[in-house]
């Protein structure tokens, strides 16, 4: 689903790589956790799968897509593909919870009808039941994070990207948060998240990759958060 | 394409930003309006050179009873010889038209009616002041002017040639000035007007920047992206030109009203009102969409 060829990334003005020769592979329907201190490179490694970036050198794929050979007008049907979510949620503050994912299919010009079956849909398969009509600032964290994801798989997307997605709630909620991914995964979407949190890693035994200074350090497939060799 | 989903896009971009919006409107619609003045003013001044074109005409005096120049006076009133001999002339000449003959009396005649408001002036101007003449229609009132001034000028018995065209084309040569000035400031105002669009996209992209970042992590296209901006610039450049309109129709109106003090028509004809609403529109559309479009290459890049 997602194949690396030693990928290296240099930013402009800067001597030392984002990401520096990574190989990796994600297969369909993985679940990844992503670590690694703060500029260890996670950040670039999303941005790289969505285009947001290219490398600097080595070979992409996404979906079974070189990513090098996209033309620009391409990428749009690429992100189609793949579903974001943030530690700073992103939800637009106007726009109610049903409002704020049907958007996201508004925008690619999902028919009237189509949205009108599926986001209740989804707002039912991240929990939020009966709070279609909120706005965001009517939310916890959590249910705003809730909404974040609603709209990032909405779309049925075949990659969820999430950027640190627990960063901004309490361990509590962000278990229910993980138990969302955990089920969004399990409809065959491919997950990869970025994350700090050690407690969630541990008790998910996923697939973990480290990355530090641009490097894949470690590579497991059942791994813990902290477990440096 | 949802039209719904782009128009309420649209509304909320103008909404949100009605100060820009609302000088981006005045200013389209006072740049549209001079420029459709200064096309009218055009249109008035090719109508106007039409109808006096068939009008002018050379007058060619002939030395009277009270000589005007050095020649009559050495030579005296023309003979009927010469009277003869300049017509032959004058009728000779490819340019000419149509010669005919004025006499002294009738000459004068047409003086006093001419400047039958003035009784100081008829009362101070003896018969003999006013000499005989011929009035000669040329093919090119403008152009075969000269040549024809220059075969009869010396002959014996002209006294000297008067050119209505040459009075014209003073108050042309006014008329354009003050043409040229309006589409001047209208250019300068479409430049205003230009930057003020290129202005208000920014604005509007700013301001609406958390939605197009959303829009595009979802993959919407470019066109979705863009177009609620470019017709959000184009929604305000018809509000412009229909301002305009309105001035440009009151403009005409006006100029209706001042037809009394004119002794030939300055009214405009509808089609040719029409005809300069119709390009200002496109005009307008054009400068509005054309940078509303470059604005975002700048600032909506994916």
């Amino acid at each position: 689903m997602i194949h690396f060829e030693s990928v290296t990334k240099t930013y402009p003005n800067q001597s030392r790589p984002a990401l520096e020769s990574v190989n990796l592979d994600v297969e369909k329907g993985e679940f990844v956790f992503l670590v690694g201190p703060s500029g260890s490179g996670k950040s670039t490694f999303l941005r790289l799968i969505l285009r947001e970036e290219r490398p600097s050198d080595g070979r992409i794929y996404v979906a079974g897509r070189d990513l090098a050979r996209l033309t620009n007008w391409k990428v749009p049907q690429l992100r189609r593909r793949i579903g974001c979510v943030f530690q700073d949620f992103r939800l637009l503050p106007g726009k109610s919870v049903y409002q704020n994912i049907a958007f996201a299919l508004e925008v690619i010009g999902k028919p009237r009808r189509f949205i009108r079956k599926v986001v209740p849909e989804v707002i039912d398969l991240v929990g939020l039941e009966g709070k279609s009509h909120r706005m965001p600032d009517e939310l916890s964290g959590g249910e705003q994070q809730r909404v974040a994801m609603a709209r990032a798989f909405v779309n049925r997307p075949m990659i969820l990207l999430a950027d640190e997605p627990t960063g901004n709630i309490d361990p509590a909620t962000s278990i229910g948060i993980m138990k969302v991914l955990d089920r969004i995964n399990r409809t065959g979407t491919t997950v990869v998240m970025a994350t700090h949190d050690a407690a969630i890693v541990d008790s998910m035994r996923k697939r973990v990759i480290e990355l530090e200074y641009g490097k894949v350090v470690r590579d497991q497939s059942r791994g813990v958060y902290g477990q440096a060799y | 394409m949802r039209a719904q989903f782009v128009f309420g896009e649209v509304w909320v971009g103008l909404r949100r930003n009605l100060t820009m919006t609302a000088a981006l409107v005045v200013v389209v619609a006072i740049s549209l309006s001079l420029l459709g003045t200064g096309l009218l003013f055009v249109k008035q001044v090719d109508h106007t050179r039409t109808l006096w074109q068939s009008k002018l005409q050379l007058s060619v005096f002939l030395c009277g009873s009270v000589a005007m120049s050095p020649q009559c006076t050495k030579n005296g009133p023309a003979t009927s010889a010469q009277i003869g001999q300049i017509n032959k002339q004058l009728s000779s000449l490819p340019e000419v038209v149509q010669v005919s003959y004025l006499t002294h009396q009738a000459a004068y005649q047409q003086f006093k009616r001419e400047f039958a408001n003035e009784p100081v002036m008829i009362d101070n101007t003896p018969a003999d002041y006013i000499p005989a003449s011929f009035e000669v229609k040329l093919r090119n009132a403008e152009a075969d002017a000269a040549n024809v001034t220059a075969a009869v000028t010396g002959m014996p018995g002209v006294d000297s040639v008067g050119n209505d065209s040459a009075i014209l084309t003073k108050f042309y040569r006014l008329l354009d000035g003050a043409r040229n000035a309006v589409i001047v400031v209208a250019i300068i105002l479409i430049i205003a007007a230009i930057l003020l669009v290129a202005n208000t996209i920014r604005l509007s992209a700013f301001n609406r920047r958390r939605e197009t970042a959303i829009m595009r992590l979802v993959g919407a296209s470019n066109f979705y992206v863009q177009l609620p901006f470019l017709v959000e610039g184009m929604i305000a450049g018809l509000f412009g030109w229909l301002i305009a309109v309105a001035l440009l129709t009151g403009a005409r109106a006006g100029l209706d009203g001042l037809q009394q003090y004119f002794p030939f028509p300055v009214q405009l004809s509808t089609v040719d009102l029409v005809e300069v609403v119709l390009v200002t529109m496109l005009i307008g559309l054009l400068l509005c969409g054309a940078t509303s479009f470059l604005t975002l290459r700048r600032y909506l890049r994916v």
